[in-house]
């Protein structure tokens, strides 16, 4: 009576001899494939090979494939023949999963938190024991709702769960629970911006066709090995399994690599603002399947279809994008449409590659049906009414907002990236900074702190308060201080001296005596002790040594320990050096 | 108007049905109590309320009883007397202290094997659950036990609950404490014996199919299926989710609403719980010598006519020809039975179920779960495939009933499959559903027997899962609409062999009727004296006793 046992839990696997193939990753993967279709046949490895040929060419592809939609074969052939006369171009989906941030899973009360010591967040529920049943969690489908909204998506009042059915050790129930035929949410778009070669940006729509609800599965952990093929066992952590995933699927709307990136950043930028994930992807809390094709650039057909899976950053993913792009063009260039099959591929990061995980041969059954265990999942239009109500600013909204204010395309995409710096950046302004100096301040100097000592914003505005710099920037544009003094300072006021603005920056800046020097007696007297210390040099200069004008500023604001009016100072300078003193 | 009978009359009446019946056996014992409800688990709580006896003497004597029985009937998979005995001397200490224990303080009950038990190894039947122990207790334990009951062990079942005699047990058979060459009915077979041969006073069991209902009636015992949702199903071993309910088996109609009272109410651990408030079952049980002459006047019934109905369009649904005469006599008995309580009774339609379909794909889904990783058995293998088959071929593969079920269930889903039998199963139910509703609309109660026979010889049907899947006719439309039913005795059926064994008639009452459901059920077996004969196994280890 005690197999029961709720510690790391053993699976005996696969321990096969002699696993060829130089990238073993699929041997945990393939399990799956095995499991779930009953058939014990084994994935070729052989297709590495043909995508190790490409990896150069798809360095040199990249560009082209970056900046618009077209791939030309010749870009990513060896070959010196001129350019083909096909234009390809590629049609893009991608399915992404979100892990919502709620505190406790989907179907249980157990913590639903990231690097929890293993299988220490399980009961009997997320472990499927016998007689358990689920149930729903009401913040998944708030999480789930106001992200469906902020994608545009109609929220359908009823909707309902369903069972997803295929054997995995790391699949408790032998099911997940999913919604098949009526998801949470349909139809819906994102706005992406896409950065083109050149330092410009354009905005396309891409289509969400759904959004639904489902739960993740546990983590295999192998033993002995890297992966699974090298170790004898496998253990099975289920602290993952039952947590809320939120899997979107767009339209066949993109076209390259980078559109690619751009879109799944918009994703994860439009959950963190809504506070529904924190979308990590190292972490996995948010993951993008990629399904791609490639066809001649005005055929209405899709070419076959590949997906790509095991992309662990938008940068990888365009990346896997590109190399798949160019493999494809060049099967089909080369004759060789057989390469081109409806498959699963990963990518290897390592090698920059994508390689075969397994074939399709139809699609897989899962055997779908309506979840008995949950009843339907029913709505109000008044409580849909009040998550749109209290919806916070997106991305796009703050964008335009920001743009609004004068500010350029380059500064309201990096100051839009982030919900913490926009908030951040918003309270300057709010505290009476004006908005170009606002970002100049924000995207620049401060940002790098927070990036150099690893500093979250939130935790920065604890210690820099938003209207002390506002402060610091309101005293540089009535020059108190010069932008030179105020880089001086701001080290002060990332220590948290500025107080909470509202004089104290002033304070702060004449205790230190860093007040600018804008009295044209006090700078003269400055400026005349000067020249005459440097009678040579001055000599010199009305000899029409006219270079030596930075001579003077320097000296001067040596002298001045930094704080004369540059301004000021130029204007005294010029004067004196024009006409002696009579 | 009528003058009100007195008891004497309603005792002339009593055996008159029971001669129209059959002849009366000569051990017939007639145990009614006037004045307080009628049943051993009433008898039981007033004793120990009153301090007459203890928990501790209850349970010890029920525990003897249980053991003594047990060697012909082999009723339980897990018998846990030490902590029984400590549960009832803990019951027994608050009661000294004048503590509220509960309405079933002291009462020893029995919990069918597919009910987690906390610390209580639990199979479902299965060897492929051999050694797992559940970390928590099904919702309905839990609440037996805050009632201050006392769980003496777990009940046999035909493996997952697929079967309809207990011959399906991964463990044993059960034998009908009636004769046990019989079997004792399934799923919940083992429970319902337990039951009739007072080795408990009473059981939980679950009715997916007529898993409750069946085995009652071959047992001649009461067994209430509620309505879908009105027990929570927390902790109950999944057959077919959507079908599954737990409920009471007990000796009398009103120890079965006693226990029902306790388990019934919402779940926030079962999210297809009613959140309905819970009646007191027991409040409208009278005791007999309140009851008025025509108790059931303006009542209204229906006979579901191809169950047993007379001058009937047969072989419509196919269900008319494989009832049995004795069980048409003893049904036509209860009929007349009712009449003179002052009931109308008419005649009504059923329609062929596609309960198989639905029960069966749900089943497919949920024993996916036992695949030798987390808990059970794990069969020995050298990589992952092997590891499954060879778990779940041990593990479930053990009975044949469960792998062809399995199949059955998983072809039914199978893409290309799935809108010819599933979703079209679904659809029938829908109409079944509407049609017994409505059929409720006009009618205060449906109904018919609970099995096409009585008990059937141990071996008779195993090798014959389609007359099993047809014994099953009677009971699974019910499931499909969720509606729930009581089945308690109302006659027997002679063998060839002379000795009778009990027939079940089984009213089927409107969705959260309950409390109507089981006065209609009351006043009938109080009236009808059919339901004190006592089984042989319990009057020789009774008669040992008393000596
Ligand atoms: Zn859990």
């Amino acid at each position: 009576m005690t197999y029961y046992s709720m510690g790391m839990q053993v699976v005996r696997c696969c321990s096969r001899a002699g696993v060829p193939g130089p990238c073993t990753r699929q041997w945990a993967v393939q399990l799956r494939s095995l499991a779930a279709t009953g058939a014990c046949r084994r994935a070729s490895s052989g297709t590495c090979t043909a995508a190790l040929r490409n990896v150069a060419a798809a360095a040199s592809a990249a560009g082209v494939a970056t900046d618009g939609a077209s791939i030309s074969s010749s870009s990513s052939s060896t070959s010196t023949q001129p350019a083909a006369k096909v234009d390809y171009e590629a049609v893009i989906g991608i399915e992404t999963h979100v892990q919502l941030s709620t505190k406790t899973k989907a179907f249980c009360s157990c913590a639903s938190e990231f690097g929890a010591e293993p299988n220490s967040n399980i009961c009997p529920v997320c472990l499927g024991h016998p007689g358990t049943l689920p149930v729903l969690n009401a913040d998944v489908v708030r999480k789930g709702v106001l992200a469906g909204l902020a994608l545009d998506a109609t929220i359908c009042l009823s909707s309902k769960f369903d069972r997803k059915q295929y054997f995995y050790p790391d699949l408790p129930k032998g099911y997940q629970i999913s919604q098949y035929d009526v998801p949470l949410c349909e139809g819906g778009w994102v706005e992406v911006v896409v950065p083109d070669s050149g330092a410009g940006t354009s905005v396309r729509r891409i289509g969400i066709t759904r959004a639904h609800l489902e739960e993740d599965a546990g983590k295999l952990v192998h033993g002995g090995a890297a992966s699974l093929s090298g170790s004898d066992y496998s253990l099975v952590d289920f602290n993952r399994a039952g947590v809320p995933l939120l899997e979107i699927v767009s339209e066949p709307d993109l076209r390259t690599g980078a559109e690619a990136a751009a879109y799944g950043a918009e994703m994860r930028r439009i959950m963190r603002f809504l506070g529904v994930s924190d979308g990590n992807m190292a972490e996995g809390s948010m993951r993008c399947d990629v399904n791609i094709s490639v066809r001649p650039r005005g055929r209405a057909a899709f070419g076959t279809k590949v997906e790509i899976k095991n992309m662990n950053s938008f940068n990888a993913m365009q990346r896997a994008i590109e190399f798949e792009i160019v493999r494809q063009v060049d099967a089909l260039e080369g004759g060789r449409e057989g390469e081109v099959v409806q498959e699963t591929r990963l990518w290897d990061e390592g090698r920059q590659c994508t390689y075969s995980m397994r074939k399709k041969e139809g699609l897989a059954d899962y055997r779908y049906f309506p979840e008995p265990d949950l009843p339907e999942l029913t709505l109000t239009e008044a409580y849909v009414q009040e998550l749109r109500a209290s919806m916070p600013e997106l991305p796009r909204q703050l964008r335009e907002r920001l743009l609004g204010l004068g500010l350029s395309q380059y500064d309201v995409l990096v100051l839009s990236d982030d919900a913490e710096v926009a908030a951040y950046f918003d309270a300057v302004l709010a505290a009476g900074a004006p908005a170009k100096p606002a970002a100049n301040w924000v995207m620049g100097d401060v940002m790098a702190h927070c990036k150099e000592v690893r500093l979250g914003w939130e935790q920065l505005a604890a210690r820099m308060a938003p209207a002390a710099l506002a402060e610091m920037i309101s005293l540089i544009e009535d020059g108190t201080i010069s932008g030179k003094i105020g880089k001086d300072v701001l080290p002060a006021l990332l220590a948290g001296e500025g107080g909470a603005g509202g004089g104290s920056v002033r304070a702060l800046v004449e205790a230190r005596g860093l007040v600018q020097i804008s009295d044209p007696a006090a700078l003269a007297a400055i400026v005349d002790g000067v020249l005459a210390a440097n009678s040579k040099q001055l000599q010199a200069y009305r000899e029409g040594k006219t270079k030596l004008q930075g001579f003077f500023v320097g000296a001067v604001m040596k002298e001045s320990k930094g704080r004369a009016n540059p301004k000021e100072l130029n204007r005294i300078l010029m004067q004196r050096l024009a006409a002696p003193p009579s | 108007m009528n003058p009100p009978h007195t008891l004497q009359s309603y005792t002339e009446m009593r055996v008159l049905r029971t001669t129209n019946i059959r002849a009366k056996p000569a051990d017939m014992r007639l145990s009614l109590v006037c004045g307080s409800l009628h049943g051993p688990l009433h008898a039981a709580r007033d004793q120990v309320a009153r301090r007459g006896t203890s928990a501790t003497e209850l349970t010890t004597a029920y525990l003897r009883q249980l053991h003594s029985a047990e060697t012909q009937l082999q009723c339980f998979l897990a018998v846990d007397d030490e902590y029984a005995l400590r549960q009832a001397a803990l019951i027994d200490s608050r009661l000294a202290q004048g503590e509220d224990v509960g309405p079933l303080a002291g009462v020893p009950i029995a919990v069918k094997d597919n009910l987690c038990t906390q610390g209580l190894q639990t199979t479902a039947g299965s060897r492929g659950l051999h050694g797992f122990v559940p970390t928590y207790d099904a919702t309905a334990v839990a609440r037996l036990r805050a009632a201050g009951a006392v769980v003496l062990g777990k009940t046999n079942m035909d493996e997952f609950g697929m079967g309809s005699s207990c011959e399906n047990s991964g463990y044993q058979p059960t034998f009908n404490p009636w004769d046990t060459k019989h079997v004792p009915g399934g799923s919940s077979g083992g429970s319902a014996a337990a039951v009739a041969a007072k080795q408990c006073i009473a059981a939980l069991g679950s009715d997916t199919g007529g898993s409750i209902r069946q085995p009652a009636s071959f047992c001649g015992v009461v067994g209430v299926k509620p309505t879908y949702g009105r027990v929570s199903r927390n902790g109950l071993v999944a057959y077919a989710s959507s079908l599954d309910c737990v409920g009471p088996i007990a000796q009398s109609v009103a120890d079965a609403a006693a226990v029902l009272t306790v388990i019934a109410g919402s779940d926030l651990a079962d999210a297809t719980c009613s959140q309905k408030p819970v009646e007191d079952y027991t409040a409208g049980l009278l005791p007999l010598d309140n009851l008025s002459s025509k108790p059931l006047a303006f009542k209204r019934l229906a006979l579901i006519q191809e169950a047993c109905g007379e001058g009937v369009d047969a072989g419509k649904s196919g269900l008319r020809h494989i009832v049995v005469a004795g069980v048409t006599a003893a049904l036509a008995g209860a009929v007349r039975h009712l009449q003179e309580l002052g009931a109308e009774v008419e005649q009504a339609s059923d329609r062929p179920a596609t309960y198989y379909v639905i029960a069966l794909s749900e089943a497919s889904s949920n024993l996916s779960r036992y695949d030798g990783v987390r808990f059970g058995q794990r069969g020995a293998a050298d990589e992952l495939k092997n590891m499954y088959a060879s778990s779940r071929h041990s593990g479930l593969g053990s009975e044949v009933q469960v792998a062809r079920r399995i199949l059955m269930g998983t072809y039914a889903l199978s893409a290309g499959y799935y809108d010819a039998y599933y979703k079209r199963a679904q659809q029938v139910r829908t109409l079944v559903r509407r049609e017994m509703n409505m059929a409720l609309g006009r009618f205060d109660a449906l109904l018919c027997p609970a099995a096409p026979t009585t008990a059937y010889r141990v071996g008779e049907k195993s090798c014959d899962p389609l007359s099993m899947y047809k014994g099953d006719l009677m009971t699974v439309n019910l499931n499909l609409a969720g509606l729930p039913a009581v089945c308690l005795p109302c006659g027997f059926s002679g063998q060839a062999a002379g000795n009778a064994l009990p027939v079940g008639m089984q009213l089927i009452g409107r969705a959260f009727g309950e409390a109507d459901l089981l006065k209609l059920a009351h006043i009938y077996e109080q009236t009808s004296g059919v339901v004190t004969i006592l089984p042989s196994v319990f009057i020789e280890s009774a008669s040992a006793k008393h000596d």
